[in-house]
């Protein structure tokens, strides 16, 4: 899709750095003239909004940096004192909590997106693959960061996590307490994790980097998984999409800050304002909402090692999905039967992250009257959710009737002169 | 010509100077990586400070029947319980072969000792010269690591199926002797290595 350049510097300035280092050509070929399907929904606007995300999370976390403690006896302290004293400490310190959650709203919107418009496929594999990678990266450096400020979450979430590599047999017991750099979650492992929650962000910087090269040869996908036929189903990136994802960046920053004014701890858990205590297991140790559905995934196993693999299955089926769904037809528009399983897997995501917050004894309202407890939903749904990528998606590319695509990106846009124009073609 | 031909090395048969080079420059730099990535794997590993950590003495003179403490050894808590008569009793009115986990996992013993009371108990505690200790009082003594075996929360005392020790985390129940009877854990709770140094000091490590 990326044609011959287009660029032409102008001055004599740019004409001297293009035949030097050629990257306003680059940034012009990527941003400005790429040409993007026409009919790209506001579903599209959320990679443009992770970026901004990443950034905010790298400047707010290199100032936090600058006032914070890596030291059991301090680390707590000094995330008060940033709280409190530090000037607009409270600000930025807000903006980078409340950003990780944001961070992984867009993401799991992205995530969706891709998989309802069946952005993997090919030729795209690869692109999809670098994303599950940069979320692989995101969850490793959102459990780092979330360690730091040493509450009672923060310690006994590293406990039970770094636990979690235990399971394996033989090496367990070593990586584990190599990990720790002791006999437990200590200062050594406070402060390791300090600095890989530092690198972390520059590594997804990296992949992210990877992600759009290899968004850049094949083009986007689009709602209709139609590929880009001539010149009349693009459109230039610029101004088309900039001012799109602009918009829609700004709507996201409302609801960001909100959540920074207004309510910077919803998506906290309260015991970690509690200092990390060794001697003292809070009563119910949950993982931050974005983790939960892998949390259910686990305990929905009886068994320690089998629960592990589960759950680092649960990400890695990712990996090969382009692979398991078998049908020709990219686009869930056109597919009648797919786009209910996927309905059923957005719900089976959102009850996984339930049943993840909840004690496993506990019986769901409404349901508890049959016996039904957040164990046993855990469970139905985690048969759902791996049912969906190993029964559901390679079946269905075989005995689905695709109803009818349109002939192009234009004509799902514009509509065809052959045919009579539908009143109102859906614009998206 | 065949001079020739050798001599221009990586375009014959033989093998010249420079392909001779090329593997040796190669296999220089696989094991001196190999070195050299070692140190930085390994600077992860617990320091020699951490390692060095001294053990930790309890004082069982003033803990009463039924009562127990938690104490950091090697930076993790433990628990030391003087258990009552009836709580030795149900310990020890097990069926070992029908426990999950059968090892008594006391590194006092090591390997393969059968999960009994007894094997779990501060009986199996080394005495120190001279030091005379009540059968009845070393028996009753339990000490085990209080990181529950699946992923290390801290057991709430009395509670769960067996009265003992119950995890909150993901529910697993221990019994009176540290054992895992029921839930996610595998294993049972784990025995420090333990001195009576006098009749009223455990030492344990
Ligand atoms: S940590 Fe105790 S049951 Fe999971």
């Amino acid at each position: 899709m990326s044609g011959p350049s287009t660029y032409e510097p102008k001055t004599g300035f740019t004409k001297w750095l293009d035949a030097r280092l050629p990257i306003v050509r680059l940034g012009w070929d990527s941003f400005v003239d790429f040409p993007t399907p026409r009919n790209l929904n506001y579903w599209y606007t959320f990679g443009g909004i992770l970026t901004v995300c990443l950034m905010i999370q790298i400047i707010t976390g290199i100032v936090l940096a600058m006032h914070y403690v890596p030291h059991i006896d301090h680390a707590f302290a000094s995330v008060q004192r940033i709280d409190r004293d530090v000037n607009y400490g409270w600000l930025i310190r807000s903006i980078h909590a409340v950003g990780a959650s944001m961070f992984f709203l867009a993401v799991y919107m992205h995530i969706f997106r891709g998989l309802y418009y069946g952005s993997y496929k090919a030729p795209r594999e690869l692109l999809w693959i670098l994303g599950v990678v940069i979320y692989l990266l995101m969850m490793a450096a959102a459990f780092l960061g979330y360690v730091l400020p040493w509450g009672q979450m923060s310690y006994w979430g590293a406990m039970v996590i770094t636990n979690l590599l235990g399971a394996f047999p033989l090496v367990g017991g070593p990586i584990t307490e190599w990990l720790w750099g002791g006999f437990s979650v200590g200062n050594a492992t406070l402060n390791r994790f300090f600095s890989l929650h530092y690198l972390i962000p520059f590594l997804i910087a990296g992949v992210v980097g990877l992600h759009i090269w290899a968004l850049h040869v094949p083009g986007n996908n689009n709602p209709t998984g139609i590929e880009v036929k001539s010149n009349r189903d693009t459109l230039p990136f610029h101004p088309y999409y900039t001012s799109k994802d602009g918009f829609a960046i700004v709507l996201f920053m409302v609801i960001f800050a909100f959540f920074v004014f207004y309510w910077p701890d919803a998506l906290g858990h309260s015991d970690n304002f509690i200092p990390a205590d060794p001697l003292v297991t809070p009563a119910l140790i949950v993982p931050e909402w974005y983790l939960l559905p892998f949390y259910a995934i686990l305990r929905a196993v009886p068994d320690k090692l089998g629960g592990v693999l589960l759950m680092f299955g649960a990400i890695g089926i990712l990996f090969v999905l382009p692979w398991l769904d078998t049908s020709k037809v990219r686009s869930m528009r056109y597919r009648p039967l797919a786009r209910w399983f996927f309905g059923f897997f957005i719900v089976a995501c959102l009850g996984l992250g339930w049943a993840g917050a909840e004690l496993p004894d506990t019986p769901v309202p409404g349901l508890g009257a049959i016996g039904v407890d957040f164990l046993l939903l855990g469970r139905v749904l985690t048969i759902y959710y791996f049912a969906y990528f190993l029964v559901i998606l390679p079946i269905l590319g075989f005995v689905e009737k695709p109803s009818e695509r349109p002939a192009s990106i234009e004509e799902s846009v514009l509509g065809s002169k052959s045919k009579p124009a539908p009143a109102a073609v859906p614009a998206e | 010509m065949t001079e020739a031909v050798e001599n221009t090395g990586a375009h014959g048969q033989e093998p010249s100077r420079r392909d001779f080079i090329y593997i040796a420059t190669g296999g220089a730099l696989a094991v001196g990586g190999a070195f050299t990535i070692w140190p930085f794997i390994d600077q992860m590993n617990p320091a020699a400070d951490t390692l060095a950590l001294a053990s930790t003495e309890v004082n069982i003179a003033e803990l009463e029947e039924g009562q127990e403490i938690t104490v950091i050894y090697r930076e993790r808590p433990h628990f030391v319980r003087r258990r009552t008569a009836a709580e030795v009793e149900a310990a020890r009115d097990v069926n070992i072969a029908a426990l999950p986990d059968r090892d008594a996992r006391n590194f006092n013993l090591g390997d393969g000792a059968p999960a009994t009371d007894e094997n779990r108990s501060a009986m199996t505690a080394e005495i120190a010269e001279g030091v005379e200790i009540e059968d009845a009082l070393r028996a009753s003594l339990l000490v085990t690591s209080a990181n529950c075996t699946h992923l290390g929360c801290v057991p709430t005392e009395g509670a769960g199926d067996y009265g003992a020790w119950f995890c909150p985390c993901h529910g697993s129940h221990y019994d009176t002797s540290g054992r895992i009877r029921r839930g996610p854990a595998p294993e049972n709770l784990s025995v420090p290595v333990m001195t009576f140094t006098s009749a009223s000091v455990l030492r344990l490590g």
